[in-house]
């Protein structure tokens, strides 16, 4: 078989299917919005009760990350994911399931070595480069308002 | 025993293989094949506390049925060769480790099913035992939280990503009896074709696959219209398309005779597995069940059975290295007379 990897490169996206882009990008389109239209009325919620802007903003935020472990853990999430893609792991609630379904999935090893070492798995990456940016970014807001 | 060219053996007295058993998740009790397993296991974690666990005693349920058929107790087979694709095969180690059968565990990825079947065919042939177990697991979890992502995280599979079969399969290869019989067999050589796509398996397989099919075909001086089928283990829908397009180049048309394992093992669409089954139980179910029972009851007669591995690690893909793929091949027929080369 003298076929270099180049031609056999040609053959396999030949024979490999596409994502249905259109079908996937209206689902998470859809089902990512819905989620953002649950924080809406959980904030519109939450204000109607004179709990003040700012302990609304957290509040919302806890408590689409309590649904989600919630829902990861009665292994709904994923069922939901598989249909919504990036409209399930963009929000908020993406995150909280990157940090719930390891803990769960590494109980088998122990608190220590299992769900301690392996919670931030998938959501290590997110937080160590999240903290770098922000490190980064008040360094150049610190620098602009002393400039100026 | 003939080599008739570098690893690709026939046998003058073709070991005969005696028993077997499939043994199933309940996934796979739903797909076509259902009514071939010997048994199909509801609760996916079978009664055990981990999922390690669990495929581990998916062995021991293929061994210890498969010598209950031949009538037979551990004391009576001389070698086992077992594999699975956890790390250090511990899935095969604690699956075994009550038996007390000398063992040699395997690592040929995906391709571990025709792995221990060569092996332990050539050990038989060559007359240094009159039996040996040749036995292969996989489980859907066990392979999900090793080689990627947590169950619960709501990650989305590609189109061309396989779903890893929960199961196992185990052969009892014979010095004496009455059929299936392995006729031939053929060690792999490892093909790479540049592959770096974890989630594309049956592409990096398929060059392995060929070269195999390949050389034992122009070994024996047969053609593929000779088999009744020529069966692979884990190409799925893609992999498979590209095995028949790379042996087309080669001039074998081997279509009309061909299928995968991973293939039949599910309903591709209202299972939802995208481009089929995979792992070392997909090949050693199906092989251990519909395969071998068709053989002994004269519906097939002569199977050219070649499962592929992948040879990754999780490690070598980060790494950025392409996937280097292997297919171990064993010729299987209902009767002597079955034999190409005997007509």
């Amino acid at each position: 078989m003298n076929l270099s990897p180049t031609q056999y490169d040609t053959l396999v996206k030949r024979a490999s299917p596409k994502s249905k882009s259109k079908k996937t990008i209206i689902q998470s389109f859809l089902i990512g919005g819905a989620i953002c239209t649950v924080g809406q009325l959980l904030r519109s919620l939450f204000l109607s009760l004179d709990i003040s802007q700012t302990h609304t903003a957290t509040l919302v935020a806890a408590s689409l990350i309590a649904l989600s472990a919630l829902l990861t853990g009665l292994g709904i999430y994923d069922n939901i994911a598989k249909h919504a893609g990036a409209g399930t792991l963009v929000p908020i609630t993406g995150f909280a399931n990157a940090v719930v379904s390891p803990a769960l999935e590494f109980k088998s090893e122990g608190f220590i070595l299992g769900v301690g070492a392996k919670i931030f798995i998938i959501a290590g990456p997110v937080i160590a480069y999240g903290t770098i940016a922000s490190v980064i970014y008040g360094v150049i807001y610190w620098l602009f308002t002393a400039a100026f | 025993m003939k080599q008739l060219e570098r690893g690709v053996f026939v046998f003058d007295s073709p070991p005969s293989i005696n028993a077997f058993s499939a043994v199933v998740g309940k996934k796979e009790g739903e797909g076509p094949l259902s009514s071939y397993f010997d048994h199909i296991f509801t609760d996916t974690k079978l009664g055990q506390n981990t999922w390690e666990q669990a495929e581990s005693r998916l062995q021991t349920e293929a061994v210890t049925r498969t010598l209950k058929k031949a009538n037979c107790a551990p004391e009576d087979v001389s070698l086992l060769f077992a594999g699975d694709l956890l790390n250090q095969c511990i899935g095969s180690t604690y699956g075994l480790r009550d038996l007390g059968i000398p063992l040699f565990g395997l690592y040929g990825a995906c391709s571990t099913m025709a792995e221990s079947l060569v092996l332990a065919s050539l050990m038989t042939a060559s007359g240094a035992v009159s039996r040996a177990l040749a036995v292969t697991s996989s489980h859907f979890c066990s392979a999900e939280r090793q080689f990627r992502f947590p169950l619960e995280y709501g990650g989305v599979r590609t189109p061309t990503a396989q779903w890893t079969v929960t199961g196992a399969g185990a052969a009892l290869v014979c010095a004496e009896g009455n059929g299936p019989y392995v006729a031939a067999v053929t060690a792999g050589r490892i093909r790479d074709l540049g592959i770096t796509d974890v989630n594309n398996m049956g592409a990096a397989m398929a060059p392995a696959a060929a070269d195999t099919i390949k050389r034992f075909l122009s070994a024996t001086k047969t053609a593929p219209d000779d088999y009744d089928l020529i069966l692979t283990g884990d190409l799925g829908f893609i992999g498979s398309s590209l095995l028949c397009e790379l042996l087309r180049m080669e001039q074998f048309q081997i279509e009309p005779v061909h299928n995968d394992c991973g293939k039949m093992i599910f309903n591709r669409e209202s299972q939802d597995v995208h481009a089929g089954g995979s792992g070392c139980g997909c090949s050693a179910s199906v092989l251990c069940s519909y395969i071998l029972s068709g053989l002994k009851s004269r519906r097939l007669h002569r199977v050219l059975f070649a499962a592929t591995g992948a040879l990754m690690s999780t490690t070598s893909i980060q790494q950025g290295e392409s996937i280097p793929g292997i297919s171990h091949a064993v010729l299987l027929t209902a009767s002597k007379e079955d034999i190409p080369w005997n007509c």
